[in-house]
C-alpha cells in the first residue's frame, strides 16, 4: 500500500466531513427553498458516514501522520464519535426551530460541518500549529453561526463579543505557544513533552508560556474569570446555535486541554495545577451563585455551564489518568444532559415564541408529564443527584481531587453543588408546583420526539448503569498513554 | 443467593412505574388499584425477610452481591441484620397505609402521587439494605426527589418553601457524607461497609469523618439545632407525605448512626458522646416545651417527633445494650405512633381543611369512633405503658439511669412533657362543647378510615404488650455492634 493512502486512513473522518461540506455548499446553490431538507439529510448522512468510518477504523495504537502533525489515537476516535453524535442530535432537535425562523438554510449546515471539521482537527492535533488551525476553524465558524440572524441585534452583538474575546484568547494561545517554542525549540507536542520533562534552558519562559496557554484554555472552557462571553453568547445566539455551542465544542475544549496540558506540558504539572485550582474554585462558586439571579433560561444554563466546567477542571487538576478520565466522563455526562435540556427548550419554542424564560416552563407537568420528566432528569443530572448520570460525573471528579490530596477542594465542590441545587430545584418547582401560563399544545416532529426521549432516558440509564461509559473513558485515555 | 431484598426494592419501584404508565389522571380509580396492588405486593415480598430471619446470629443475612461498577469497585451489595430488617418491614407496611390513606383524599394527579410513594418506598428499602457506600448514597439521595415532589405538588400553602428547605437541608448533610465516603474509599480501596468497619483511623481523622456523617444523619433524624426543616416539611406535606417522613425517613437518620457512625468511627463516637447526649437532651426537653405552645396540630406532632427522636440518639450514645435496643425500639414504635397521629390529623383536615387547634373543639360529640382511636394514639404518643411508645422510652431511660442518674432524670422529664402537650391538644380538639358549625357538621370515620386506623392501633398495641419479637430480632446484632464499638480503632504506634 502506498504511504499516502495510509496517511489518509488516519484522517478519513475529516476527509468525509470536508468533502461533504464542499458538496453541500455546491448542491445547495441549486436547491429551491422547499427542497432544503435535501441538504439537511445530506449533512446527517455525512455525519453517519463519518461515524461509521471512525468506528470501522478505530484501533488501539496511536498513528502519527503528516510529519507528526496529526495523531490518530483512541481518545481522538472517542472524541470524534461523541462530536458526531452531538452535532447530529443538535440538527435533529433544531430542525423545526430553524425552519420556523428561516434558519433552515444551506450555509447553516456548511458552517456547522466546518465547525465540526475544526473540532476534529483540534482533537487529532499533535502539533501546536495543527491545534491552533483546528481551533480557529471551529471558532470562526461558530462566530458566523452566532451572527447568522444578521438582521437581529442580539445575535450580532453576541457574535461581536464572542469574536473579539475569542480573538484575544487566540492571541494568548499563540503567544503562549511561541514562548514554549522559545523554551523548548519545538512545536510538536510529543517533542515538547520530552523537552519539558528533560532539561529546560529557560524555565521562566516556560512558566510564562504555561500561564498564557492556561488562560486561553480557560477562555475556551468559559471558566471564571474568562467567562464573560458565555452568558451573552448563550443568550444572544439562536437557541439552536446555543445548543451547538453548549455541546460538541466542549469535547474539542477537552481535547485542547488534554493535548496541551496533559500532553505537551505534563511535565510542568506543578506550574499549571495551582492555576487550575483557582479557575476551578472561582468557576464553581461564581457560576452557581450568579446563576441563581437569572430569569433567562439560556443565561442560567450558561452560568450552569461555567460552574460545570469548574468541575471538569477539578478532575483535570488531579493530573493523572483517574482525573483525566473523570473529566472526560464529566464532559460526556454534561453534554448529554445539555443536549436534552436545550432539546426540551427547542421543543417548547414555536413560531414567533422563544421558550427562553424560566417562567416559560411553568406548569410543564400539566401540559406534558413526559417532557417535564425529561427536564426533571436534566435538572437533577446537572445538580449531580443520583440516580442520574450527573452524579457519577461529580463522584469521579471529587474522587480524583481527594485522590490528589485536595480534600478541601472537594468540600468546596460539594458546597458549590449545594448552591447550584437551589436553582435547579427552582426549575423543577416551576414545572411541577406551578400552574401553566401557556397552554398551547407541544408539537414536534416524530424523529425529534423519539431521539429526545431516548436522550432523556439515557441520563437515567447511564445513571443506573454507568459502568460501560466510565470504562470507555478510562480505556480511551489509558490506551492513548495519558498516564 | 436469595433475592428477597432485591424484590423488596424493585417490586415497589416497578409498581410505581406501572402506575405512571398505566394510570391516567382521568381514570384515577385505575391508578389507585394498581398502586394498592403494587404496595401490597411490595409488602408481601418483605414478609419472608422476617419469617426466614435467623435471630441467633449477628451475621448479615439475605446477602446479594453483584458487580455494579467494577471500574470503581462498587458492588450491588445488599444484606440485612437484626438492626435493619425491621425497618424494611416497617417501611413496606407504611407504604401500604399511605396508599390506602390517600385513596379518596388525593384527587389531583393521582397516578403521580401514588407512583411517587411507591418509588420512594423501594428507594428507602434500598437504603436500609445497602452494604456498599455508594449504593447506600444513591438510594439515600434519590429518595429526596419523590419527597420533594410530594411536598411541593400536593402540600399546603407554604409547600414550595418547605419543599426547597427540606431538599437543601438534607442535601447539605449528605454531600459532606459523600466526601467522607470517598475519603474512606481512598483509604481502603473499597466502598464495602465491612471493610470500613475494620479500617484503623487516627482520632483526628475519625472526628472529621464523624462530623461529615453527623451532618448527614443529624439533619435527617433531625437533632436540635438542625431540626428546623422538619416542622415546615411535616406541616406542609400532604398526610401521606407527613406519615412517610415521620415514620420512615427520620429512621434512616437513626439507622445511619448505628450503621455508619458507631462502627466506622467508634473512638470519635465515644469522644464526642457527651456532645451528642447533650443535644439529644436539649431536643427531648426543649423541643418538648416548644411542642407545648404550638397552635397547629401538625406542627405539634412534628415537634413531638423531634423530641421522641432525641431518645433514639440518646440511647445510641449511652453505649449499652439497653440503650441501643431502646433507641431502635423507639424508632419502630415512633414509626407506628407518629404515622397514626398524622393519619388522625389527616382525617380531620380532610373534613375541615384546617390544622389549627383553635378551629376545633368538641369533636367527640360528632366523631365518637374517631375520638376513641385518637385517644389511644395520644396515649401511645405520651408513652403510656402497654403501648409501643412506652417500650423504647422506658428502656432508654433505664439505660440512662445506669450511666448517670441525672441523665435518666432529665430524659424522664419528657414523659411528663409528652403527656402534657399531647393530651392538652387532645383535650382542646376533642373534648368540650361543639365549637362551631363546621364541627357540628362532621361525619364520623368512613369504613376505609376505620380499618386504616384500626390496623395501626393493633400494631401499636401488640408492640406495647409483647415487644419480645421486635427486641429478639435485633438483640444479637446489637450485642455484636456494641462489642465492635467497644474496641478502639486508633492504630497502635
Amino acid at each position: 500500500m502506498n504511504p499516502v493512502m495510509l496517511n489518509l486512513m488516519a484522517v478519513l473522518p475529516e476527509v468525509v466531513i470536508l468533502t461533504a461540506a464542499s458538496i453541500i455548499l455546491l448542491v445547495d446553490l441549486f436547491l429551491p427553498d422547499n427542497r432544503r431538507h435535501v441538504s439537511y439529510w445530506m449533512t446527517q448522512f455525512a455525519l453517519l458516514l463519518a461515524l461509521c468510518i471512525t468506528l470501522q477504523t478505530m484501533h488501539i495504537d496511536a498513528v502519527r501522520v503528516f510529519h507528526n502533525l496529526v495523531i490518530d489515537d483512541l481518545i481522538a476516535d472517542f472524541l470524534r464519535l461523541f462530536s458526531f453524535v452531538a452535532v447530529s442530535l443538535v440538527l435533529f432537535y433544531s430542525r423545526t426551530y430553524m425552519t420556523e425562523r428561516g434558519l433552515f438554510r444551506g450555509e447553516i449546515f456548511v458552517l456547522i460541518l466546518f465547525a465540526l471539521l475544526g473540532m476534529q482537527v483540534l482533537i487529532t492535533a499533535n502539533s501546536f500549529v495543527t491545534l491552533y488551525l483546528g481551533l480557529e476553524l471551529m471558532s470562526l465558524s461558530l462566530y458566523a453561526l452566532v451572527a447568522i440572524q444578521r438582521d437581529e441585534t442580539a445575535p450580532v452583538e453576541a457574535a461581536m463579543k464572542y469574536f473579539v474575546l475569542g480573538a484575544l484568547a487566540s492571541g494568548f494561545l499563540l503567544y503562549g505557544m511561541s514562548m514554549i517554542y522559545g523554551a523548548t525549540g519545538t512545536l510538536q507536542i510529543d517533542a515538547v513533552a520530552q523537552a519539558v520533562l528533560g532539561r529546560t534552558d529557560n524555565p521562566v519562559l516556560l512558566v510564562l508560556g504555561v500561564v498564557f496557554i492556561v488562560s486561553a484554555i480557560a477562555f475556551k472552557f468559559g471558566a471564571v474569570p474568562y467567562h464573560m462571553w458565555v452568558p451573552d453568547v448563550y443568550q444572544g445566539a439562536p437557541t439552536a446555535i446555543t445548543l451547538l455551542i453548549g455541546s460538541a465544542p466542549k469535547f474539542a475544549a477537552f481535547a485542547m486541554i488534554l493535548r496541551l496540558l496533559a500532553g505537551a506540558l505534563g511535565g510542568a504539572e506543578g506550574n499549571w495545577q495551582g492555576m487550575l485550582i483557582v479557575l476551578c474554585v472561582l468557576s464553581m462558586t461564581l457560576g452557581h451563585i450568579v446563576a441563581i439571579a437569572q430569569t433567562n433560561l439560556k443565561r442560567m444554563l450558561a452560568y450552569s455551564s461555567i460552574a460545570n466546567m469548574g468541575y471538569v477542571l477539578m478532575g483535570f487538576m488531579a493530573g493523572d489518568v483517574t482525573g483525566f478520565s473523570a473529566a472526560l466522563f464529566y464532559i460526556v455526562a454534561y453534554v448529554l444532559t445539555t443536549l436534552a435540556g436545550f432539546g426540551v427548550m427547542l421543543l417548547l419554542s414555536r413560531r414567533g415564541f422563544e421558550a427562553d424564560q424560566i417562567d416559560d416552563l411553568k406548569g410543564l407537568n400539566q401540559r406534558s408529564p413526559w417532557w417535564a420528566f425529561v427536564m426533571l432528569l436534566v435538572m437533577f443530572s446537572l445538580a449531580g443527584m443520583p440516580p442520574t448520570i450527573g452524579f457519577y460525573g461529580k463522584l469521579l471528579v471529587l474522587q480524583s481531587a481527594i485522590n490528589a490530596g485536595y480534600v478541601w477542594l472537594a468540600v468546596v465542590g460539594v458546597l458549590a453543588a449545594l448552591i447550584g441545587a437551589f436553582y435547579y430545584l427552582r426549575i423543577v418547582k416551576l414545572m411541577y408546583f406551578d400552574d401553566p401560563v401557556d397552554t398551547s399544545p407541544i408539537e414536534s416532529r416524530k424523529d425529534t420526539r423519539v431521539l429526545l426521549s431516548a436522550n432523556g432516558l439515557s441520563l437515567l440509564v447511564f445513571g443506573i448503569l454507568p459502568q460501560p461509559l466510565m470504562g470507555l473513558c478510562a480505556v480511551a485515555l489509558v490506551q492513548s498513554q495519558y498516564y | 443467593m436469595s433475592s428477597y431484598l432485591s424484590l423488596a426494592i424493585w417490586v415497589p419501584i416497578i409498581g410505581g412505574v406501572a402506575v405512571l404508565v398505566l394510570g391516567r389522571d382521568r381514570d384515577a380509580g385505575n391508578a389507585r388499584w394498581i398502586a394498592l396492588l403494587g404496595a401490597l405486593a411490595g409488602f408481601l415480598v418483605t414478609i419472608p425477610l422476617y419469617t426466614h430471619f435467623d435471630n441467633a446470629t449477628s451475621a448479615i443475612q439475605f446477602v446479594e452481591r453483584r458487580d455494579w461498577i467494577p471500574y470503581f469497585d462498587i458492588y450491588y451489595h445488599l444484606g440485612v441484620d437484626g438492626i435493619s430488617v425491621l425497618f424494611i418491614l416497617l417501611n413496606s407496611f407504611t407504604t401500604l397505609l399511605v396508599v390506602w390513606a390517600g385513596w379518596e383524599v388525593i384527587q389531583s394527579r393521582v397516578a403521580q402521587y401514588m407512583a411517587a410513594f411507591l418509588i420512594m418506598s423501594g428507594l428507602i428499602n434500598g437504603a436500609f439494605a445497602a452494604l456498599d457506600g455508594i449504593l447506600f448514597y444513591v438510594f439515600f439521595e434519590a429518595m429526596l426527589i419523590p419527597m420533594y415532589l410530594i411536598i411541593g405538588v400536593w402540600g399546603g400553602e407554604r409547600r414550595v418553601y418547605a419543599a426547597i428547605k427540606f431538599f437543601l437541608y438534607t442535601l447539605l448533610g449528605s454531600l459532606l457524607m459523600l466526601v467522607a465516603f470517598i475519603y474512606l474509599y481512598q483509604q481502603t480501596g473499597t466502598f464495602a461497609l465491612e471493610d470500613w468497619y475494620r479500617l484503623p483511623l487516627s482520632l483526628a481523622t475519625q472526628v472529621m469523618i464523624f462530623i461529615a456523617f453527623f451532618a448527614a444523619f443529624a439533619v435527617k433524624v433531625p437533632m436540635w439545632p438542625v431540626h428546623t426543616w422538619l416542622p415546615d416539611a411535616h406541616t406542609e406535606a400532604p398526610t401521606g407525605g407527613s406519615v412517610v417522613l415521620a415514620a420512615i425517613t427520620l429512621k434512616i437518620g437513626g439507622y445511619g448512626f448505628v450503621r455508619f457512625i458507631l462502627p466506622i468511627v467508634p473512638d470519635a463516637s465515644h469522644y464526642l458522646a457527651p456532645f451528642v447526649i447533650t443535644i439529644s437532651l436539649i431536643a427531648i426537653v426543649y423541643i418538648g416545651f416548644v411542642a407545648l405552645v404550638q397552635t397547629d396540630m401538625k406542627k405539634l406532632i412534628a415537634y413531638s417527633s423531634i423530641s421522641h427522636m432525641g431518645f433514639v440518639t440518646l440511647g445510641f450514645f449511652l453505649f449499652n445494650q439497653l440503650g441501643v435496643e431502646g433507641g431502635l425500639a423507639q424508632m419502630v414504635s415512633h414509626g407506628f405512633v407518629s404515622a397514626a397521629m398524622f393519619l388522625c390529623v389527616g382525617v380531620m383536615y380532610d373534613r375541615m381543611h384546617t390544622r389549627m387547634i383553635a378551629d376545633y373543639g368538641g369533636v367527640v360529640n360528632t366523631m365518637p369512633k374517631f375520638a376513641a382511636f385518637m385517644m389511644f394514639f395520644a396515649m401511645a404518643n405520651s408513652g403510656l405503658p402497654a403501648t409501643s411508645g412506652f417500650v423504647g422510652e422506658f428502656m432508654v431511660i433505664l439505660a440512662a439511669v445506669q450511666v448517670n442518674f441525672w441523665l435518666g432524670f432529665a430524659a424522664a422529664i419528657s414523659l411528663i412533657l409528652g403527656a402534657a402537650y399531647t393530651l392538652w391538644m387532645y383535650k382542646r380538639v376533642i373534648f368540650g362543647d361543639v365549637a362551631n358549625a363546621h364541627v357540628a357538621a362532621l361525619k364520623d370515620l368512613s369504613r376505609r378510615e376505620f380499618w386504616l386506623l384500626g390496623t395501626v392501633a393493633v400494631a401499636v398495641l401488640v408492640m406495647g404488650i409483647w415487644p419480645r419479637p421486635f427486641i429478639d430480632v435485633m438483640h444479637v446484632s446489637v450485642v455484636d455492634l456494641l462489642a465492635h464499638v467497644a474496641k478502639s480503632k486508633i492504630p497502635m504506634p
